[in-house]
């Protein structure tokens, strides 16, 4: 087993270290140990590793993920998996603010709750949280997908333009040019399949559709007056 | 730019060790605030018939003794001071509103930096640490304490625009954001008798809070009203002498982290200073929601 003591090695090194084994290694298993809420931690990977990040972390964790598997054993901060490519991010307490923000591709669940803005700006990754995600998450959400087992803050889905929403519990309020949509077969299958690679149980038929009315797509005529 | 803390101890057993966990707390927010820092302390309640003031001259030869002494006779009070730095930390056989009433009106270069029963505050130029180690913040024992770091981004690096700000008896806000409505707030609350010291609109803030707390408001209804009243950015701490709240305005963009077990509740800016805490892997841990009062009473 590969270990980095963070109160021995600064955490720049270890994340050098984690970014610079090549394709072929043979050490696949790393863990980050006796953490104190650093930032950046664990980012920019780019090999099929695993990597546990064994405690409570600080912004941006596993930021620009691609391949790799990430495990926060413990709650994480600001932006975690913020601009993930491929691979997987799973956060095993809470985690705050922008939670996935801008995710080009990839799976980060959350086991935990997620705080405001989660899924903020996401371009195709795919965001399971087993808890609530708090307001204004999937603002402006491009591609991808949101699941939600508990409850949505204010505002979800404000000014998305695609991006499939779903919400179990509750919906405090949806934002701006976000609606109700049908669940069809083709979707329930597609939750399914989301939650299973989750591994979060939950009965898809439960959840409600949510995405974009398309009605900000283009310029409104009745806007004209304005300019 | 700037980071907060606050720790407010549920078990009294611990209180021995509030002072050490908070520089410990304060340090953590050294990449947030450099250039300066403050601190409010809860602990060493002063006998019934007492108060005690914290204040601040810039010159550490400031003549206190004498004006100890002048204080002492025009009052026909008991009056200790003790030098820390360039603060003085002073008790009265006297109520605070005579005390403040003299120095205004015999020193008006000593600055009030609070008073009441319990409440002690320092703030200084320096990195957080320099500051802790100059007050002595870690033999400090009480049930709850309250830090701030600042990062100077537009104006001076002076004490007088520190955090926290003491708009009443043992009663402290730091404040995380920008206001946009301070000016008519300040109106406001100065034709309701409020006074100001700076054009900070922290100020506004606490003293706002403290309005509406004189007014007859428990510390929720209080923070409540602000969540109506108050426009701009703003994560909040506040202590008051036996309670400890934190409030977010309804964007929720200037970060704040809660932790809590059996023991105590701590806030900070970021994780990082609440990774030393006793028992803080098995803590809950937590984003505190937008626009939602969170608070805690020793009572």
């Amino acid at each position: 087993m590969n270990a980095f003591d963070l109160t021995k090695t600064p955490l720049r090194e270890a994340n050098a270290k984690l970014q610079s084994l090549p394709a072929d290694t043979n050490e696949k298993v790393w863990h980050l140990n006796n953490l104190h809420g650093e930032h950046a931690c664990a980012v920019g990977l780019t090999q099929p590793i695993e990597v546990h990040v064994n405690g409570h972390i600080g912004y941006y964790c596993a930021g620009m993920n691609q391949n790799a598997t990430v495990i926060i054993h413990g709650q994480c901060g600001v932006g975690v998996a913020e601009n993930m490519m491929s691979g997987e991010v799973r956060v095993k307490g809470t985690a705050s603010s922008a939670a996935g923000a801008t995710g080009q591709g990839g799976l980060l669940v959350i086991e935990g709750d997620a705080g405001t803005r989660c899924g903020i700006s996401m371009k195709g990754i795919d965001i399971v949280v087993k808890g609530s995600v708090g307001a204004m998450s999937a603002f402006m959400a491009q591609s991808g997908s949101l699941v939600v087992c508990g409850d949505a803050g204010a505002s979800l889905g404000d000014s998305i333009y695609e991006a499939r929403l779903y919400v179990q519990g509750k919906v405090e309020s949806l934002g701006s040019d976000c609606v109700e949509k049908k669940m069809t077969p083709h979707h329930l299958a597609k939750l399914e399949r989301l939650l299973k690679k989750a591994g979060i149980e939950a009965d898809p038929k439960k959840f409600r559709r949510f995405g974009s009315k398309r009605n900000l797509y283009n310029f409104h005529v009745d806007n004209v007056d304005a300019y | 730019m700037c980071g907060i803390v606050g720790l407010f101890l549920k078990n009294p057993a611990l209180q021995a060790e509030l002072g050490k966990h908070l520089e410990t707390m304060l340090i953590g927010m050294t990449d947030r605030g450099p250039d300066s820092a403050g601190i409010a302390v809860y602990h060493s309640p002063v006998a019934d018939k007492r108060c005690k003031l914290t204040l601040f001259n810039a010159d550490t030869s400031y003549p206190w003794r004498a004006l100890a002494g002048d204080l002492g006779t025009a009052l026909n009070a008991e009056i200790d001071v003790e030098q820390r730095g360039n603060h003085v930390l002073l008790t009265a056989t006297a109520t605070e509103t005579e005390v403040i009433r003299w120095l205004k009106a015999k020193h008006a270069d000593v600055r009030i930096m609070g008073y009441g029963k319990l409440m002690e505050v320092y703030k200084d130029m320096g990195l957080p640490a320099e500051v802790a180690k100059k007050y002595g913040l870690a033999g400090m024992r009480g049930s709850h304490a309250i830090g701030h770091t600042r990062m100077a981004t537009e104006s001076a690096v002076t004490t007088e625009h520190s955090h926290p700000f003491t708009p009443a008896p043992d009663m402290c806000l730091v404040h995380n954001g920008s206001l946009s409505n301070h000016n008519n707030l300040r109106k406001w609350l100065r034709r309701h008798g409020q006074e100001f010291e700076t054009d900070n609109d922290s100020e506004v803030a606490a003293r706002y809070f403290a309005h509406r707390l004189a007014e007859g408001a428990t510390l929720n209804e209080a923070l409540e009203a602000g969540l109506a009243d108050l426009d701009g950015f703003f994560t909040f701490t506040m202590g008051t002498k036996d309670g400890f709240a934190v409030l977010r305005d309804g964007i929720a963009c200037k970060p704040a982290v809660l932790a809590e077990n059996d023991d105590w509740v701590a806030m900070a800016s970021e994780f990082r200073s609440l990774a030393y805490l006793p028992n803080v892997e098995k803590a809950k841990i937590w984003e505190p929601a937008p626009a939602t009062v969170y608070s805690w009473s020793l009572h």
